[in-house]
């Protein structure tokens, strides 16, 4: 550990009006929460939010998972893990049953996070309005006002166009009947697991400077009219080549030479524990 | 003939200016202008009723407030004074522009439809001519596409838009056919007042005569109040039943419109009247 820093980089009064951030977070639901977001030896853009959650939040005790699209191995999930342990002691992990603290940018682990777990999301656009309104100070207003019509008519222009809708990731959420929340850059497939989780959940926006959290057992509901079920991505007779499931978050990848469509799980670690219970 | 009913709708006093005025505004006036402080007195101390059934006719010249006067109603601006009550808001009891904007929305939604003079005000050019009309119907609160379908479906077809062109964006439409499409959606609810400002101003003739065809169709239908703004007298002579002549911002001369057609009383409508002979 780098004495030179204070432990975990920040100052104890900015992670403290973090945490204060957080808290108010936790207790709303879904709402945004702004805070002073801080410079960090990362570019911006680059899970700045998520980090000063993590650094805000971790303790001597803490044992930390970092991700990057369900990869342990992804250098920015690498960069951020060697940035965490240089100004902190703390250990970190693959294994995400391991983990007290796991920062992620477009995933959640398929094995289900338990009551003892913070998931913290890197979240590069916070507001699940913008594509519907650019600006702020009037999606600020449509949630003060509940006035959720126009991502509503989002989705039924995409049925009118497509017959189905379809926004493919940060499919935005009702959570607990009264925000309408952007999961960060989740693919649908995740979105359930958002619902009624014993894991907390916190997202960071770094350069929005934006917090907001699903507390456990929160309802979080994916938006769909009534008559047309919310659909996750089907993977339907599709299996990982490496560990044999078939009910993952697969990456489509091309073999090199033959120019053949495989698939991977993108957990790389729920990935490889699968491989290690067979082969034992 | 109205004497029995309570009104839709009533206005008193409304007035729009833009400036601050001055003590002396009123005596000052060149047209709606105040040659002093130069405040323009875009609607100045407008009072009337719309009762129910009842196509109201708005009758003046360009700048005279017409369309100020439209757009307060369907709080697009807000009134200097002034007070607007609806029968189906707070029993006539609540003035509209001090509404919550929850209220307001409801308003918007439920109680009134909204025609805009221009097209791009009223409708998402981008979005589909179905998304258009549906946004009414989300906003009143539905959440089943299917329902949505077909209301959207019926709309349509009730302005003679055919279907296979729902999903297609207004901005590929004729200006006839945006105006269809905008009164689809301003009737998608079923709304007790239609706010329609100069829906035919700028078509063809031949398809002028489709969408007044079209009001008179709604209007028997619907039983619902129209408020009818046009410049053109012949339009407020086909389908008006009652016309108010508006000038400068004001109201000058009011009446059932065959009575105005015959005997105009101000100046100003009988120059109008001359010129539609
Ligand atoms: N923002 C503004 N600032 C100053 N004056 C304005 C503003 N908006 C409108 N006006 C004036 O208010 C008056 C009424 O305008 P309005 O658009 O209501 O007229 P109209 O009867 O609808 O005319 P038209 O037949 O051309 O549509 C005009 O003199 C106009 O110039
Ligand atoms: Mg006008
Ligand atoms: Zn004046």
């Amino acid at each position: 550990m780098n004495n030179n820093y204070n432990y975990a980089f920040l100052d104890e009064g900015s992670k403290r009006e973090i945490r204060r951030s957080v808290l108010k977070a936790v207790a709303i639901p879904g709402y945004q929460v702004p805070f002073g977001s801080r410079e960090l030896p990362i570019g911006r853009g680059w899970g700045t939010g998520g980090l000063q959650l993590t650094l805000s939040l971790i303790g001597p005790d803490d044992i930390l998972k970092v991700i990057d699209q369900g990869s342990d191995e992804s250098v920015n999930a690498v960069n951020i893990k060697k940035f965490v342990g240089l100004c902190t002691d703390i250990k970190t992990t693959k294994n995400t049953r391991e983990a007290t603290i796991i920062q992620t940018r477009h995933r959640i682990p398929e094995v289900p996070l338990r009551s003892n777990q913070i998931l913290i999301f890197q979240v590069p656009i916070p507001e699940p309005l913008r594509v519907v309104e650019p600006r702020e100070e009037i999606t600020k207003k449509m949630h003060a006002e509940k006035d959720y019509s126009p991502i509503w008519l989002q989705l039924y222009e995409s049925l009118v166009k497509y017959k189905k809708v379809t926004i493919p990731t940060e499919y935005p959420c009702m959570v607990e009947g009264r925000y309408v929340m952007n999961p960060s850059p989740i693919p649908k497939f995740d979105n359930p697991k958002l619902n009624k989780a014993d894991c907390l959940y916190l997202f960071g926006a770094g350069r929005e400077k934006k917090i907001y959290a699903i507390p456990p057992y929160t309802e979080v509901i994916s938006l769909a009219f009534d008559d047309v079920p919310f659909e996750r991505e089907s993977f339907a007779g599709k299996i990982c080549c490496l560990c044999g499931s078939k009910n993952t978050y697969l990456d489509e990848m091309f073999d090199a030479q033959t120019g053949e469509k495989f698939y991977q799980c993108s957990d790389t670690s729920y990935c490889q524990e699968v491989r290690q219970n067979v082969s034992k | 003939m109205y004497l029995n009913e309570i009104p839709e709708l009533t206005i008193k006093n409304l007035t729009v200016r833009y400036g601050d005025g001055c003590p002396d505004c009123q005596n000052n006036l060149e047209k709606n202008r105040c040659t002093v402080c130069e405040t323009i007195w875009a609607a100045n101390d407008i009072s009337f009723d719309v009762y129910p059934g009842e196509v109201l006719g708005i009758v003046g010249e360009s700048g005279s407030g017409k369309s100020t006067l439209m757009r307060s109603l369907y709080f697009d601006f807000f009134p200097t004074f002034g007070t607007a009550t609806l029968k189906n808001f707070k029993d006539g009891e609540a003035n509209i522009w001090d509404a919550s904007v929850a209220e307001q929305r409801m308003i918007k939604n439920t109680i009134m439809g909204m025609v805009y003079q221009n097209p791009i005000l009223g409708l998402r050019m981008d979005y589909s001519a179905a998304s258009n009309i549906a946004e009414k119907i989300i906003a009143a609160g539905s959440r089943n596409a299917f329902q949505m379908n077909a209301r959207v479906t019926e709309l349509l077809e009730a302005v003679e838009i055919p279907t296979s062109r729902m999903s297609e964006p207004p901005k590929n439409f004729s200006g006839g056919m945006q105006q269809r499409v905008q009164i689809s959606k301003a009737l998608a609810n079923n709304p007790a007042i239609l706010l329609l400002d100069e829906v035919t101003t700028g078509l063809d003739l031949s398809v002028q005569a489709r969408v007044l065809d079209l009001i008179r169709k709604i209007k028997a239908k619907h039983g619902i109040s129209i408020l009818l703004v046009s410049h053109d007298l012949a339009v407020i002579r086909m389908l008006a039943d009652r016309t108010i002549v508006m000038l400068d911002g004001k109201i000058v001369e009011s009446g059932l419109t065959d009575q105005i057609l015959e005997d105009p009383q101000h100046a100003y409508t009988q120059q109008l009247v001359h010129s539609l002979i």
